[in-house]
């Protein structure tokens, strides 16, 4: 009889912590939902980043203003500078007859790039199998001039393969490139996931340190823990509008670029979804971590602004290769979740692997979201001090 | 089940805070509150107050002494002292963003209660505001929201009731209302720990302690402080009130003076001067239209003496 009693008891104890729970939920709700500017930011920006990222900062270089000067004005000169007039990628935009003035073009007209063919093209070509052509590179801006010339030399190679495959004589191999999944450079293939990855960590660490530093701010916090409720729920019911708002903002990014920037989900939905949630988790576990130990707002948001948010853009190989970074940066990017999940989803989305391919990057994912919420939960202070 | 197990509803020993680097917040405070009535601590901004409160509502811990709240002891048992305790903190801590009615359901609700089943309670204090229940708390007067805040945490019932300067800030009509308000609440048998800067207000609490740099001065009625006050107080008033201060002060045998509202008030021990020689004193001053009556001593000039005394003793 008596273990019933205890079993009632328990479980109306439960059923009231339960109440109290989701009237917690609600209330951060409100919050969210009556702060017009932040609600509209967190809901827009993903369309603003990746529609930026996928545009206007994309590394993909498209109308590129050329030049050329044709010294020999032959059949294979003009099949090549036919082939750049028809690229999408470039746009002719004068002849050169004199050397001298490809200079002032640069300075003058802004060009990119001025093509130089010298004299006897074809004949060098057809009698010793080769042939020079100059490729003249704006390098100030050291992306797009290697984009440029990868274009360039790419549409020259093509030439060269047609040209083979007619007379059947070997003409000088160019360095063939070969872009796998991309073979356009894309931009939009190396960004979406660098934003997914992005956001997710501003929604869920950024705004969830914020909402619990505010509490405290204003005094609220005092209140709150000098009741019965108990204090892990107070923590924990902050993250879960943030969850929702972040599951938000997966769809909003997954439809943005399959129907605006035509990136493809090459694999799974399931797994690309059940990976984003493990990536949700850990980043809600950072929040509470950096909520556990700072006080106000402004700090959390710096924190989470310069110590979260940073890296993730310079480190995570969203902006550049990992690859390339000093050996201590390669170090640092390990610990960067960020840099996990895109790997991941990279893998997933664009390469279209399956689930077995991401297993390192989900152990390493779910590892530090357990390690940072055993964390959080241990730093977390049940008195204002 | 018995909540109240302690004879008292507070008790402090010897308990002592200090803040980093080296300012003494408490020191060696005690202090002992019976149930059933309204106690106030009086003192500054700074005095300790609010370091007080916290330990009490196991926000922060004390670096020495015990101390027991309802019965329970603040380090060890502060999840129960925290179902049966009503606090309301110095800066204005509702959500600005919900409405008055939004802010009292969900702090219901906190509690694991509903505004149906303690309505009977804060009815007289929620009524005045319930005309405003879909306004947002933030765009509510100060007053109202002292009530809100108020309503907020009374909603569970609590034993005891700790209010860390709730009239701060308010105007002087609410600030009537609101000592009626608690008046109210003690008559339902809720114990009140309240704190004010607001010396006027000490005639309203059953006791009050006068609380100085982290000591108490005194704890007594408000009656017994004041009778037990020994120098005799003179209200002085001239046509030159700046110089009045400085000449008071010349005295030898005024022991303290200072302004009180538009008159002087000088305190002499022992007899040592009567109202004429003081009179007379003023006059060849050069002073004009000198009043000087004998007055009552106030909870403030119990205040001032025991703040002097404690100067000389350090």
């Amino acid at each position: 009889m008596e273990f019933f009693n205890n079993l009632r008891d328990a479980l109306q104890e439960r059923q009231i912590s339960m109440k109290q729970f989701m009237s917690f939920v609600r209330k951060e709700f409100y919050h969210i939902f009556r702060d017009k500017t932040t609600m509209a930011i967190l809901l827009i920006l993903p369309i603003l980043m990746l529609v930026l990222f996928g545009y206007s900062i994309s590394t993909e270089v498209k109308n590129s203003k050329i030049a050329i000067l044709d010294s020999s004005n032959d059949v294979a000169t003009r099949a090549i500078i036919e082939k750049f007039r028809n690229s999408e990628y470039f746009s002719v935009k004068k002849m050169v007859n004199n050397p001298s003035e490809i200079q002032d073009l640069f300075k003058k007209d802004r060009l990119n790039m001025v093509l130089v063919f010298g004299d006897n093209f074809y004949e060098n070509l057809a009698h010793t199998g080769n042939a020079q052509v100059q490729l003249i590179v704006d390098g100030s801006d050291p992306n797009s001039a290697k984009t440029i010339v990868t274009y360039a030399t790419s549409i020259i190679g093509a030439y060269q393969l047609e040209l083979s495959k007619i007379d059947k004589i070997p003409f000088q191999i160019n360095p063939q490139i070969k872009l796998l999944y991309n073979p356009q450079m894309k931009g939009a293939y190396n960004f979406v996931p660098g934003v997914m990855g992005m956001i997710l960590m501003l929604i869920c660490a950024m705004m969830t340190s914020i909402s619990i530093a505010r509490e405290k701010e204003l005094g609220t916090m005092e209140v709150l823990l000098v009741s019965p409720m108990k204090p892990i729920y107070i923590i924990l019911s902050k993250t879960i509008p943030y969850f929702v708002l972040s599951l938000v903002n997966l769809a909003t990014i997954l439809l943005l670029s399959v129907f605006l920037l035509k990136v493809p989900i090459a694999g799974s939905l399931f797994w690309l979804i059940a990976f984003s949630l493990v990536y949700i988790f850990v980043n809600l576990s950072l929040g509470l971590l950096i909520s556990s130990i700072v006080d106000s707002q402004l700090v959390a948001l710096l924190i989470s602004g310069m110590v979260l948010m940073l890296p993730v853009i310079m480190l995570s190989g969203m902006m550049f290769p990992v690859e390339n970074m000093p050996v201590f940066f390669q170090w640092i990017s390990q610990i960067i979740p960020a840099k996990w999940y895109i790997i991941g989803v990279k893998k997933i989305m664009i390469k279209g692997l399956g689930l077995s391919s991401i297993i390192p990057e989900m152990s390493v994912l779910l590892g530090m979201g357990i390690v940072l919420v055993i964390a959080s939960l241990k730093n977390f202070k049940y008195r204002l001090e | 089940m018995t909540v109240n197990k302690g004879e008292f509803a507070v008790c402090c020993e010897n308990i002592t805070k200090t803040y980093p680097p080296d300012i003494q917040a408490l020191k060696n405070i005690n202090l002992k509150i019976s149930p059933h009535q309204i106690f106030g601590i009086i003192g500054p901004d700074g005095a300790g107050k609010t370091t007080l409160f916290r330990i009490l509502t196991t926000l922060i811990l004390a670096d020495e002494g015990k101390a027991t709240v309802l019965g329970y002891d603040v380090v060890n048992e502060y999840q129960e002292i925290r179902k049966y305790v009503g606090y309301m903190p110095g800066r204005f801590s509702l959500y600005q963003d919900l409405t008055v009615e939004e802010n009292l359901k969900f702090f219901a609700s906190v509690f694991g209660t509903t505004v149906e089943e303690n309505y009977d309670l804060i009815k007289n204090i929620y009524r005045q505001i319930e005309p405003f229940k879909n306004r947002r708390a933030g765009q509510l007067s100060g007053g109202m929201k002292q009530k809100l805040a108020l309503s907020c945490a009374l909603i569970h019932k609590p034993k005891l009731l700790i209010l860390d300067e709730p009239t701060t800030g308010v105007d002087p009509v609410s600030r009537r209302e609101f000592w009626e308000m608690l008046q109210n609440l003690k008559n339902e048998g809720i114990t009140i720990l309240v704190s004010t800067a607001y010396m006027d207000e000490a005639g309203l609490c059953d006791t009050i302690a006068l609380i100085l740099n982290g000591e108490f001065l005194k704890i007594d009625t408000p009656k017994n402080i004041v009778q037990q006050f020994e120098p005799e107080i003179f209200s002085v008033q001239s046509n030159q009130r700046s110089k009045l201060l400085t000449d008071l002060r010349r005295l030898p045998e005024v022991s303290s003076c200072y302004a009180f509202g538009d008159s002087i008030h000088v305190t002499v021990e022992n007899k040592k001067i009567s109202e004429e020689e003081l009179q007379n004193f003023l006059l060849k001053n050069g002073h004009e239209q000198i009043e000087i009556a004998k007055i009552e001593p106030t909870v403030e000039d119990c205040f001032m003496e025991l703040s002097k005394q404690q100067e000389e003793n350090n």
